[in-house]
Protein backbone atom coordinates (compact mmCIF):
# COMPACT_ATOMS: atom_id res chain seq x y z
CA UNK A 1 0.00 0.00 0.00
CA UNK A 2 1.55 3.34 -0.73
CA UNK A 3 2.20 6.28 1.85
CA UNK A 4 -0.23 8.47 0.95
CA UNK A 5 1.63 12.35 0.41
CA UNK A 6 0.92 14.42 3.80
CA UNK A 7 -0.14 17.27 1.72
CA UNK A 8 -3.92 17.45 0.13
CA UNK A 9 -4.09 19.64 -2.74
CA UNK A 10 -6.59 22.26 -1.91
CA UNK A 11 -9.77 22.26 -3.28
CA UNK A 12 -10.01 18.54 -3.59
CA UNK A 13 -13.53 17.77 -1.85
CA UNK A 14 -15.25 14.53 -0.38
CA UNK A 15 -15.93 11.77 -3.10
CA UNK A 16 -19.40 11.36 -4.50
CA UNK A 17 -20.26 7.71 -3.22
CA UNK A 18 -22.65 4.97 -4.91
CA UNK A 19 -24.14 1.94 -3.89
CA UNK A 20 -25.33 -0.13 -6.44
CA UNK A 21 -27.90 -2.96 -5.33
CA UNK A 22 -25.93 -3.52 -2.43
CA UNK A 23 -26.50 -6.88 -0.35
CA UNK A 24 -25.06 -8.71 1.98
CA UNK A 25 -25.70 -11.93 3.64
CA UNK A 26 -24.35 -13.72 6.40
CA UNK A 27 -25.33 -17.44 5.61
CA UNK A 28 -28.82 -17.49 5.57
CA UNK A 29 -29.06 -14.39 7.01
CA UNK A 30 -29.71 -11.13 4.55
CA UNK A 31 -28.30 -8.40 6.74
CA UNK A 32 -28.77 -5.52 3.79
CA UNK A 33 -30.69 -6.14 0.79
CA UNK A 34 -30.69 -4.15 -2.67
CA UNK A 35 -29.47 -0.63 -1.19
CA UNK A 36 -28.99 1.58 -3.71
CA UNK A 37 -27.48 5.43 -2.27
CA UNK A 38 -25.75 8.45 -3.96
CA UNK A 39 -24.07 10.71 -1.62
CA UNK A 40 -22.87 13.48 -3.15
CA UNK A 41 -19.61 15.24 -2.72
CA UNK A 42 -18.80 16.98 1.15
CA UNK A 43 -22.91 15.85 2.77
CA UNK A 44 -22.92 14.57 5.61
CA UNK A 45 -25.03 11.95 5.94
CA UNK A 46 -26.17 9.98 9.39
CA UNK A 47 -27.56 6.46 9.07
CA UNK A 48 -30.39 6.21 11.71
CA UNK A 49 -31.56 2.39 12.68
CA UNK A 50 -32.57 -0.58 15.16
CA UNK A 51 -29.46 -2.33 16.72
CA UNK A 52 -28.86 -4.83 14.30
CA UNK A 53 -30.93 -3.54 11.44
CA UNK A 54 -27.86 -3.33 9.08
CA UNK A 55 -26.31 -0.10 9.03
CA UNK A 56 -22.91 -0.91 10.41
CA UNK A 57 -22.52 -3.80 8.32
CA UNK A 58 -23.27 -1.15 5.01
CA UNK A 59 -20.17 1.37 7.27
CA UNK A 60 -17.91 -1.68 7.48
CA UNK A 61 -18.68 -2.29 3.37
CA UNK A 62 -18.25 1.05 2.72
CA UNK A 63 -14.49 0.60 4.25
CA UNK A 64 -13.82 -2.24 2.68
CA UNK A 65 -13.49 -4.35 5.81
CA UNK A 66 -16.38 -6.70 4.23
CA UNK A 67 -17.03 -8.13 0.79
CA UNK A 68 -20.54 -6.94 -0.62
CA UNK A 69 -22.72 -10.48 -1.15
CA UNK A 70 -24.07 -8.40 -4.58
CA UNK A 71 -23.38 -5.22 -6.02
CA UNK A 72 -20.78 -2.94 -5.23
CA UNK A 73 -20.07 0.54 -3.65
CA UNK A 74 -18.40 3.09 -5.66
CA UNK A 75 -16.28 6.43 -4.94
CA UNK A 76 -16.41 8.85 -7.90
CA UNK A 77 -17.52 6.08 -10.54
CA UNK A 78 -14.36 3.92 -9.17
CA UNK A 79 -15.22 0.35 -7.84
CA UNK A 80 -14.65 -0.16 -4.23
CA UNK A 81 -12.77 -4.08 -3.68
CA UNK A 82 -10.99 -3.35 -0.04
CA UNK A 83 -9.31 -1.04 2.08
CA UNK A 84 -8.56 2.36 0.57
CA UNK A 85 -6.48 5.03 1.04
CA UNK A 86 -9.56 8.01 0.22
CA UNK A 87 -11.62 6.61 3.64
CA UNK A 88 -10.66 6.49 6.81
CA UNK A 89 -13.11 4.93 9.75
CA UNK A 90 -13.43 5.82 13.32
CA UNK A 91 -14.97 3.12 15.32
CA UNK A 92 -17.19 2.92 18.17
CA UNK A 93 -14.69 2.58 20.47
CA UNK A 94 -11.56 4.61 19.80
CA UNK A 95 -9.01 1.59 19.21
CA UNK A 96 -6.18 3.86 20.54
CA UNK A 97 -2.68 1.90 20.39
CA UNK A 98 -2.22 2.11 24.41
CA UNK A 99 1.83 1.63 23.91
CA UNK A 100 2.09 4.35 21.66
CA UNK A 101 1.74 8.09 23.42
CA UNK A 102 -0.76 10.06 21.65
CA UNK A 103 0.85 11.62 18.77
CA UNK A 104 2.38 8.57 17.54
CA UNK A 105 -1.23 7.16 17.51
CA UNK A 106 -2.24 9.84 15.51
CA UNK A 107 1.03 9.37 13.36
CA UNK A 108 0.13 5.76 12.98
CA UNK A 109 0.80 4.33 9.36
CA UNK A 110 2.40 7.64 8.51
CA UNK A 111 6.55 8.66 7.81
CA UNK A 112 8.36 10.92 10.55
CA UNK A 113 7.25 13.59 8.58
CA UNK A 114 4.02 13.88 9.23
CA UNK A 115 5.11 15.03 12.80
CA UNK A 116 3.86 18.79 12.56
CA UNK A 117 0.97 17.79 10.22
CA UNK A 118 0.05 15.64 13.02
CA UNK A 119 0.52 17.96 16.14
CA UNK A 120 -1.73 20.98 14.12
CA UNK A 121 -4.24 18.22 13.89
CA UNK A 122 -4.25 17.60 17.22
CA UNK A 123 -4.50 21.35 17.95
CA UNK A 124 -7.51 21.18 15.75
CA UNK A 125 -9.39 18.19 18.51
CA UNK A 126 -7.98 21.09 20.78
CA UNK A 127 -5.17 18.13 22.75
CA UNK A 128 -2.25 19.34 21.48
CA UNK A 129 -1.03 19.48 24.73
CA UNK A 130 -1.45 15.90 25.72
CA UNK A 131 0.36 14.96 22.54
CA UNK A 132 3.27 13.02 24.82
CA UNK A 133 0.04 11.41 26.97
CA UNK A 134 -0.20 7.70 27.30
CA UNK A 135 -4.05 6.75 26.03
CA UNK A 136 -4.48 5.30 29.36
CA UNK A 137 -4.36 8.78 30.97
CA UNK A 138 -7.19 10.50 28.69
CA UNK A 139 -10.98 10.19 29.22
CA UNK A 140 -13.47 8.78 27.06
CA UNK A 141 -14.12 11.97 25.25
CA UNK A 142 -10.68 12.40 24.46
CA UNK A 143 -9.56 9.17 23.48
CA UNK A 144 -12.58 9.18 20.36
CA UNK A 145 -10.57 13.04 19.84
CA UNK A 146 -7.61 11.38 19.36
CA UNK A 147 -8.93 8.41 16.87
CA UNK A 148 -10.96 11.46 15.21
CA UNK A 149 -7.68 13.37 14.75
CA UNK A 150 -5.59 9.93 13.59
CA UNK A 151 -8.59 9.99 10.91
CA UNK A 152 -8.23 13.96 9.61
CA UNK A 153 -4.59 13.69 9.85
CA UNK A 154 -4.58 10.90 6.44
CA UNK A 155 -6.83 13.99 4.59
CA UNK A 156 -9.66 11.38 4.07
CA UNK A 157 -12.07 12.26 1.26
CA UNK A 158 -14.87 9.96 2.81
CA UNK A 159 -14.61 10.13 6.65
CA UNK A 160 -17.13 6.68 7.98
CA UNK A 161 -17.77 7.00 11.51
CA UNK A 162 -19.67 4.11 13.22
CA UNK A 163 -21.43 5.06 16.35
CA UNK A 164 -18.40 6.67 17.60
CA UNK A 165 -19.88 8.58 20.76
CA UNK A 166 -22.11 5.85 21.82
CA UNK A 167 -20.33 5.64 24.77
CA UNK A 168 -19.89 9.45 26.00
CA UNK A 169 -21.79 11.37 28.20
CA UNK A 170 -24.47 13.95 27.06
CA UNK A 171 -22.05 16.46 27.66
CA UNK A 172 -19.33 15.43 25.66
CA UNK A 173 -21.58 14.14 22.84
CA UNK A 174 -23.06 17.59 22.64
CA UNK A 175 -19.11 19.39 22.47
CA UNK A 176 -18.16 16.43 19.79
CA UNK A 177 -21.17 17.21 17.74
CA UNK A 178 -19.54 20.68 17.57
CA UNK A 179 -16.51 19.25 17.16
CA UNK A 180 -16.93 17.36 14.08
CA UNK A 181 -19.21 19.56 12.19
CA UNK A 182 -16.74 22.38 12.41
CA UNK A 183 -14.04 19.83 11.10
CA UNK A 184 -16.43 18.91 8.11
CA UNK A 185 -16.93 22.64 7.25
CA UNK A 186 -13.34 22.71 7.25
CA UNK A 187 -11.59 20.01 5.55
CA UNK A 188 -15.49 19.49 3.09
CA UNK A 189 -14.94 15.20 3.03
CA UNK A 190 -18.21 13.34 2.89
CA UNK A 191 -19.03 12.42 6.09
CA UNK A 192 -21.32 8.80 6.56
CA UNK A 193 -22.35 8.35 10.51
CA UNK A 194 -24.14 5.73 12.19
CA UNK A 195 -25.97 6.13 15.17
CA UNK A 196 -29.13 5.45 16.96
CA UNK A 197 -29.94 8.59 18.48
CA UNK A 198 -32.09 10.78 16.41
CA UNK A 199 -31.10 13.78 18.28
CA UNK A 200 -27.34 13.20 17.18
CA UNK A 201 -28.52 12.77 13.11
CA UNK A 202 -30.95 15.88 13.39
CA UNK A 203 -28.06 17.93 15.04
CA UNK A 204 -25.25 16.60 12.10
CA UNK A 205 -26.75 15.69 8.95
CA UNK A 206 -27.80 17.12 5.54
CA UNK A 207 -29.36 13.80 5.02
CA UNK A 208 -30.93 11.32 7.19
CA UNK A 209 -31.21 7.86 5.81
CA UNK A 210 -33.61 5.50 7.89
CA UNK A 211 -32.23 1.52 7.80
CA UNK A 212 -34.81 -0.92 8.51
CA UNK A 213 -34.43 -4.48 8.12
CA UNK A 214 -31.82 -4.33 5.43
CA UNK A 215 -33.30 -1.95 3.61
CA UNK A 216 -33.56 1.77 3.57
CA UNK A 217 -36.82 2.95 4.47
CA UNK A 218 -36.44 6.64 4.76
CA UNK A 219 -34.30 9.50 2.89
CA UNK A 220 -35.15 13.07 4.85
CA UNK A 221 -32.75 15.95 3.68
CA UNK A 222 -32.61 18.37 6.82
CA UNK A 223 -32.31 21.83 5.85
CA UNK A 224 -32.12 23.51 9.03
CA UNK A 225 -29.54 26.00 9.36
CA UNK A 226 -26.02 25.39 10.85
CA UNK A 227 -24.88 25.48 14.00
CA UNK A 228 -28.05 24.05 14.82
CA UNK A 229 -29.84 24.02 18.44
CA UNK A 230 -31.21 21.69 19.83
CA UNK A 231 -33.77 23.70 21.72
CA UNK A 232 -35.31 25.25 17.94
CA UNK A 233 -39.15 24.43 17.82
CA UNK A 234 -38.15 22.76 14.01
CA UNK A 235 -35.43 20.98 15.64
CA UNK A 236 -37.44 19.51 17.73
CA UNK A 237 -40.49 18.85 15.37
CA UNK A 238 -38.59 16.82 12.84
CA UNK A 239 -36.62 15.38 15.64
CA UNK A 240 -39.85 13.95 16.68
CA UNK A 241 -40.91 12.94 13.27
CA UNK A 242 -38.09 10.72 12.17
CA UNK A 243 -38.11 9.19 16.09
CA UNK A 244 -41.96 8.61 15.33
CA UNK A 245 -40.80 6.74 12.17
CA UNK A 246 -38.44 4.82 13.80
CA UNK A 247 -40.76 3.67 16.31
CA UNK A 248 -43.37 3.22 14.91
CA UNK A 249 -42.52 0.76 12.26
CA UNK A 250 -42.96 -2.43 14.82
CA UNK A 251 -46.50 -2.64 15.28
CA UNK A 252 -47.52 -0.84 12.70
CA UNK A 253 -46.83 -2.74 9.86
CA UNK A 254 -44.46 -5.54 10.43
CA UNK A 255 -45.77 -9.14 9.11
CA UNK A 256 -42.83 -11.30 8.91
CA UNK A 257 -43.79 -14.18 6.37
CA UNK A 258 -44.34 -17.11 8.39
CA UNK A 259 -41.64 -18.73 6.89
CA UNK A 260 -38.95 -16.53 7.76
CA UNK A 261 -37.27 -17.30 11.03
CA UNK A 262 -35.03 -14.41 11.36
CA UNK A 263 -37.84 -11.66 10.49
CA UNK A 264 -40.17 -13.85 13.27
CA UNK A 265 -36.59 -13.88 15.70
CA UNK A 266 -36.61 -9.74 14.98
CA UNK A 267 -40.10 -9.26 16.28
CA UNK A 268 -39.66 -11.02 19.58
CA UNK A 269 -36.77 -8.24 20.03
CA UNK A 270 -38.49 -5.42 19.06
CA UNK A 271 -39.51 -5.05 22.74
CA UNK A 272 -36.24 -4.74 24.13
CA UNK A 273 -34.54 -2.68 21.20
CA UNK A 274 -33.07 0.44 22.48
CA UNK A 275 -32.53 3.58 21.04
CA UNK B 1 1.74 -4.43 65.13
CA UNK B 2 3.51 -3.38 61.11
CA UNK B 3 -0.21 -3.24 60.87
CA UNK B 4 -1.48 -1.10 63.12
CA UNK B 5 1.22 1.13 62.21
CA UNK B 6 -0.02 1.26 58.82
CA UNK B 7 -3.47 2.37 59.24
CA UNK B 8 -2.14 4.99 61.63
CA UNK B 9 0.20 6.89 59.05
CA UNK B 10 -2.10 8.07 56.87
CA UNK B 11 -4.47 9.34 59.22
CA UNK B 12 -1.50 11.37 60.43
CA UNK B 13 -0.37 12.46 57.24
CA UNK B 14 -3.91 13.91 56.67
CA UNK B 15 -3.83 15.39 59.77
CA UNK B 16 -0.02 16.98 59.36
CA UNK B 17 -1.71 18.31 56.08
CA UNK B 18 -4.37 19.95 57.87
CA UNK B 19 -2.13 21.47 60.43
CA UNK B 20 0.54 23.06 58.09
CA UNK B 21 -2.29 24.45 55.92
CA UNK B 22 -3.39 26.26 59.37
CA UNK B 23 0.21 27.24 60.32
CA UNK B 24 0.06 29.06 56.87
CA UNK B 25 -1.69 31.52 59.40
CA UNK B 26 -0.12 30.33 62.66
CA UNK B 27 3.54 29.77 61.69
CA UNK B 28 4.12 28.11 64.59
CA UNK B 29 5.86 24.91 65.78
CA UNK B 30 6.40 23.62 62.52
CA UNK B 31 9.97 22.98 62.83
CA UNK B 32 9.18 19.88 65.69
CA UNK B 33 6.35 18.57 63.57
CA UNK B 34 8.81 17.95 60.54
CA UNK B 35 11.45 16.40 62.55
CA UNK B 36 8.37 14.43 64.16
CA UNK B 37 7.31 13.31 60.63
CA UNK B 38 11.06 12.78 59.11
CA UNK B 39 11.68 10.29 62.30
CA UNK B 40 8.11 9.06 61.61
CA UNK B 41 9.49 8.05 57.98
CA UNK B 42 13.08 6.50 58.76
CA UNK B 43 10.83 4.55 61.35
CA UNK B 44 8.79 3.45 59.19
CA UNK B 45 12.03 2.43 56.09
CA UNK B 46 13.63 0.49 59.52
CA UNK B 47 10.83 -1.74 60.52
CA UNK B 48 10.65 -4.42 57.91
CA UNK B 49 14.31 -4.99 58.81
CA UNK B 50 13.71 -5.52 62.70
CA UNK B 51 12.91 -9.39 62.36
CA UNK B 52 15.66 -10.25 59.84
CA UNK B 53 18.55 -8.29 62.13
CA UNK B 54 17.45 -9.83 65.08
CA UNK B 55 17.47 -12.91 63.58
CA UNK B 56 21.07 -13.41 62.48
CA UNK B 57 21.82 -11.88 65.84
CA UNK B 58 20.43 -14.82 67.50
CA UNK B 59 21.96 -16.89 65.35
CA UNK B 60 25.53 -15.34 65.85
CA UNK B 61 24.52 -15.66 69.64
CA UNK B 62 23.75 -19.49 69.59
CA UNK B 63 26.58 -20.18 67.45
CA UNK B 64 29.25 -18.20 69.60
CA UNK B 65 27.95 -19.57 72.69
CA UNK B 66 28.15 -23.17 71.31
CA UNK B 67 24.76 -23.88 71.46
CA UNK B 68 24.62 -24.47 67.10
CA UNK B 69 27.47 -26.48 66.12
CA UNK B 70 29.13 -25.29 63.25
CA UNK B 71 28.51 -28.68 61.46
CA UNK B 72 24.81 -27.78 61.31
CA UNK B 73 25.00 -24.00 60.67
CA UNK B 74 28.19 -22.00 61.10
CA UNK B 75 28.07 -19.01 62.68
CA UNK B 76 27.12 -15.40 60.41
CA UNK B 77 30.40 -14.01 60.94
CA UNK B 78 31.79 -17.34 59.52
CA UNK B 79 30.01 -17.24 56.35
CA UNK B 80 30.86 -13.58 55.75
CA UNK B 81 34.19 -14.56 56.28
CA UNK B 82 34.57 -17.55 54.00
CA UNK B 83 32.72 -15.01 51.24
CA UNK B 84 35.55 -12.71 51.65
CA UNK B 85 38.09 -15.17 51.44
CA UNK B 86 36.58 -15.99 48.51
CA UNK B 87 36.08 -13.31 46.81
CA UNK B 88 39.48 -12.01 47.63
CA UNK B 89 41.38 -15.52 46.27
CA UNK B 90 39.28 -14.61 43.08
CA UNK B 91 37.96 -18.14 43.26
CA UNK B 92 34.34 -16.87 43.60
CA UNK B 93 34.32 -14.49 41.02
CA UNK B 94 35.37 -17.68 38.78
CA UNK B 95 32.90 -20.11 39.58
CA UNK B 96 30.07 -17.21 39.72
CA UNK B 97 30.94 -16.62 36.22
CA UNK B 98 31.03 -20.08 34.86
CA UNK B 99 27.60 -20.72 36.73
CA UNK B 100 25.80 -16.97 35.78
CA UNK B 101 27.59 -18.10 31.92
CA UNK B 102 25.85 -21.65 31.68
CA UNK B 103 22.64 -20.49 32.95
CA UNK B 104 22.53 -17.44 30.37
CA UNK B 105 23.74 -19.78 27.79
CA UNK B 106 20.89 -22.15 28.08
CA UNK B 107 18.21 -19.41 28.04
CA UNK B 108 19.03 -17.71 25.43
CA UNK B 109 19.22 -21.01 23.72
CA UNK B 110 16.22 -22.02 25.00
CA UNK B 111 14.09 -19.11 25.02
CA UNK B 112 15.45 -18.14 21.64
CA UNK B 113 13.48 -21.37 20.34
CA UNK B 114 10.98 -20.75 22.59
CA UNK B 115 10.27 -17.25 21.56
CA UNK B 116 10.42 -17.95 17.98
CA UNK B 117 8.50 -20.93 17.93
CA UNK B 118 5.93 -19.29 19.95
CA UNK B 119 5.77 -15.98 16.97
CA UNK B 120 5.41 -18.24 14.49
CA UNK B 121 2.68 -20.85 16.11
CA UNK B 122 0.88 -17.28 17.44
CA UNK B 123 0.80 -15.92 14.13
CA UNK B 124 0.70 -18.50 11.17
CA UNK B 125 -2.36 -21.21 11.90
CA UNK B 126 -0.53 -23.65 9.34
CA UNK B 127 2.15 -23.96 11.74
CA UNK B 128 0.04 -24.14 14.98
CA UNK B 129 -1.54 -26.90 13.37
CA UNK B 130 1.82 -28.59 12.48
CA UNK B 131 3.52 -28.16 15.68
CA UNK B 132 1.37 -27.15 18.84
CA UNK B 133 -0.01 -30.42 19.65
CA UNK B 134 3.68 -32.33 19.51
CA UNK B 135 5.09 -29.32 21.49
CA UNK B 136 2.03 -29.82 24.03
CA UNK B 137 3.18 -33.39 24.23
CA UNK B 138 6.56 -32.76 24.71
CA UNK B 139 5.98 -30.07 27.60
CA UNK B 140 4.22 -32.55 29.68
CA UNK B 141 7.84 -34.36 30.08
CA UNK B 142 9.72 -32.72 33.30
CA UNK B 143 13.17 -31.43 32.15
CA UNK B 144 15.23 -33.37 35.46
CA UNK B 145 13.44 -36.74 34.18
CA UNK B 146 14.92 -36.33 31.09
CA UNK B 147 18.98 -36.30 33.64
CA UNK B 148 19.52 -40.30 32.57
CA UNK B 149 19.22 -40.20 29.03
CA UNK B 150 20.56 -36.50 28.55
CA UNK B 151 24.31 -37.87 30.79
CA UNK B 152 23.73 -40.99 28.10
CA UNK B 153 23.61 -38.53 25.26
CA UNK B 154 26.20 -35.37 26.20
CA UNK B 155 28.11 -36.95 29.09
CA UNK B 156 28.20 -35.12 31.92
CA UNK B 157 29.99 -31.89 30.08
CA UNK B 158 28.77 -28.50 29.62
CA UNK B 159 26.47 -29.17 26.88
CA UNK B 160 24.59 -31.61 28.92
CA UNK B 161 23.83 -28.97 31.59
CA UNK B 162 23.03 -26.14 28.62
CA UNK B 163 20.40 -28.90 26.64
CA UNK B 164 18.70 -29.24 30.69
CA UNK B 165 18.23 -25.27 30.88
CA UNK B 166 17.26 -25.00 27.28
CA UNK B 167 14.76 -27.34 27.31
CA UNK B 168 13.47 -25.97 31.02
CA UNK B 169 12.80 -22.67 30.02
CA UNK B 170 11.46 -23.05 25.78
CA UNK B 171 8.02 -24.16 27.38
CA UNK B 172 7.14 -20.96 29.53
CA UNK B 173 8.57 -18.73 26.77
CA UNK B 174 6.59 -20.79 23.85
CA UNK B 175 3.23 -21.11 25.50
CA UNK B 176 3.27 -17.37 26.66
CA UNK B 177 4.57 -16.29 23.41
CA UNK B 178 1.91 -18.07 21.52
CA UNK B 179 -1.01 -16.62 23.79
CA UNK B 180 0.23 -13.13 23.73
CA UNK B 181 0.09 -13.10 20.31
CA UNK B 182 -3.41 -14.93 20.02
CA UNK B 183 -5.31 -12.85 22.46
CA UNK B 184 -3.87 -9.59 21.00
CA UNK B 185 -6.99 -7.40 20.86
CA UNK B 186 -8.91 -8.00 16.74
CA UNK B 187 -9.87 -4.83 16.83
CA UNK B 188 -6.80 -2.91 17.02
CA UNK B 189 -5.66 -5.29 14.34
CA UNK B 190 -8.47 -4.45 12.01
CA UNK B 191 -8.08 -0.56 13.21
CA UNK B 192 -4.73 -0.87 11.65
CA UNK B 193 -5.39 -2.24 8.98
CA UNK B 194 -7.79 0.03 8.42
CA UNK B 195 -5.34 2.60 8.63
CA UNK B 196 -2.93 1.28 5.60
CA UNK B 197 -0.61 -0.63 7.65
CA UNK B 198 1.77 -3.04 5.78
CA UNK B 199 1.93 -6.51 6.88
CA UNK B 200 5.73 -6.28 8.48
CA UNK B 201 4.06 -3.14 9.92
CA UNK B 202 0.86 -4.49 11.98
CA UNK B 203 3.41 -6.97 13.42
CA UNK B 204 6.26 -4.76 14.48
CA UNK B 205 3.60 -1.56 15.85
CA UNK B 206 0.43 -3.42 16.91
CA UNK B 207 0.91 -7.16 17.51
CA UNK B 208 4.05 -7.61 19.01
CA UNK B 209 3.82 -4.71 21.63
CA UNK B 210 0.53 -6.37 22.27
CA UNK B 211 2.22 -9.68 23.22
CA UNK B 212 4.73 -7.88 24.94
CA UNK B 213 3.57 -8.47 28.39
CA UNK B 214 2.43 -11.82 28.11
CA UNK B 215 5.91 -12.75 26.98
CA UNK B 216 7.69 -10.85 29.71
CA UNK B 217 5.62 -13.11 32.41
CA UNK B 218 7.16 -16.13 29.92
CA UNK B 219 10.44 -14.82 30.73
CA UNK B 220 10.10 -14.48 34.68
CA UNK B 221 8.60 -17.92 34.73
CA UNK B 222 11.78 -19.38 33.17
CA UNK B 223 14.38 -17.34 35.23
CA UNK B 224 12.70 -18.72 38.09
CA UNK B 225 13.25 -22.12 36.16
CA UNK B 226 16.58 -21.89 34.80
CA UNK B 227 18.02 -21.34 38.53
CA UNK B 228 16.51 -23.95 39.76
CA UNK B 229 18.04 -26.59 36.67
CA UNK B 230 21.37 -25.02 36.84
CA UNK B 231 21.44 -26.00 40.66
CA UNK B 232 20.55 -29.52 40.20
CA UNK B 233 22.83 -30.23 37.01
CA UNK B 234 25.39 -28.40 38.63
CA UNK B 235 25.25 -30.48 42.23
CA UNK B 236 25.21 -33.48 39.62
CA UNK B 237 28.25 -33.32 38.10
CA UNK B 238 30.30 -30.03 37.54
CA UNK B 239 34.26 -29.29 37.79
CA UNK B 240 33.15 -25.74 38.19
CA UNK B 241 30.68 -23.13 38.84
CA UNK B 242 28.83 -22.51 42.31
CA UNK B 243 27.58 -25.96 41.95
CA UNK B 244 31.14 -27.46 42.22
CA UNK B 245 32.35 -24.84 45.04
CA UNK B 246 29.36 -26.03 47.26
CA UNK B 247 29.90 -29.87 46.43
CA UNK B 248 33.22 -29.42 47.14
CA UNK B 249 32.86 -27.67 50.30
CA UNK B 250 30.70 -30.06 51.41
CA UNK B 251 33.71 -33.31 51.26
CA UNK B 252 35.79 -31.03 53.27
CA UNK B 253 32.55 -30.26 55.71
CA UNK B 254 33.49 -26.39 55.34
CA UNK B 255 29.31 -25.35 55.99
CA UNK B 256 30.55 -21.72 55.99
CA UNK B 257 31.45 -21.91 51.99
CA UNK B 258 28.02 -24.51 51.19
CA UNK B 259 26.02 -21.58 52.54
CA UNK B 260 28.17 -18.68 50.79
CA UNK B 261 26.74 -21.06 47.45
CA UNK B 262 23.30 -21.26 48.55
CA UNK B 263 23.34 -17.05 49.48
CA UNK B 264 24.90 -16.54 46.15
CA UNK B 265 22.36 -18.51 44.09
CA UNK B 266 19.50 -16.62 46.22
CA UNK B 267 21.56 -13.64 44.96
CA UNK B 268 21.79 -14.20 41.48
CA UNK B 269 18.12 -15.32 41.22
CA UNK B 270 16.96 -11.87 42.78
CA UNK B 271 19.46 -10.20 39.99
CA UNK B 272 17.46 -11.81 37.14
CA UNK B 273 14.38 -11.24 38.76
CA UNK B 274 15.08 -7.27 39.37
CA UNK B 275 16.38 -7.41 35.50
CA UNK B 276 13.15 -9.36 34.11
CA UNK B 277 10.65 -6.41 36.19
CA UNK B 278 12.99 -3.61 35.00
CA UNK B 279 12.39 -4.88 31.48
CA UNK B 280 8.81 -4.80 32.46
CA UNK B 281 8.88 -0.84 34.05
CA UNK B 282 10.47 -0.15 30.51
CA UNK B 283 8.70 -1.84 27.98
CA UNK B 284 5.01 -1.44 29.67
CA UNK B 285 5.54 1.90 30.94
CA UNK B 286 2.30 2.34 28.63
CA UNK B 287 0.59 0.22 30.86
CA UNK B 288 -1.37 1.82 33.99
CA UNK B 289 -1.19 -1.77 35.77
CA UNK B 290 2.49 -1.42 35.25
CA UNK B 291 2.95 2.08 36.48
CA UNK B 292 1.03 2.04 39.68
CA UNK B 293 3.54 -0.62 40.49
CA UNK B 294 6.41 1.81 39.74
CA UNK B 295 5.13 4.74 41.97
CA UNK B 296 4.26 2.17 44.81
CA UNK B 297 7.73 0.98 44.98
Amino acid sequence: MKVQSTERPQGERGVRLQARDVGKRYGERQVLADTRITIEPGEFIVIVGRSGCGKSTLLRLVAGLEQASHGAFYTDGRLIDGLHDDTRMMFQEARLLPWRRVLDNVLLGLPAEARERGLQVLAQVGLADRANDWPARLSGGQRQRVALARALVHFPRLLLLDEPLGALDALTRIEMHRLIESLWERHRFTALLVTHDVQEAVALADRVILIEDGRIALDERIKLPRPRSQGDAEFAAIEKRILDRVLGKPEAQALPAANDPLLEDARLQGLRWAL
Amino acid sequence: MGSIGAVREPSREIFGRGDRSAAAIGQRGQGARLARRLLLAAGRGLLPWLLPVALIAAWQLASSLGWLSSRVLPAPVDVVRAAWRLTASGELWVHVKISAGRALGGLAIGGGFGLALGLLTGSVRAFETLLDSTIQMVRNIPALALIPLVILWFGIDESAKLFLIAVSVFFPIYLNTFHGIRNVDPQLIEMGRSYGLSRWQLYAQVILPGAMSSILVGLRFSLGLMWVILIVAETISAQSGIGYLTMNAREFLQTDVVLVGILLYALLGKLADLFARALETWWLRWHPGYQARTKAA
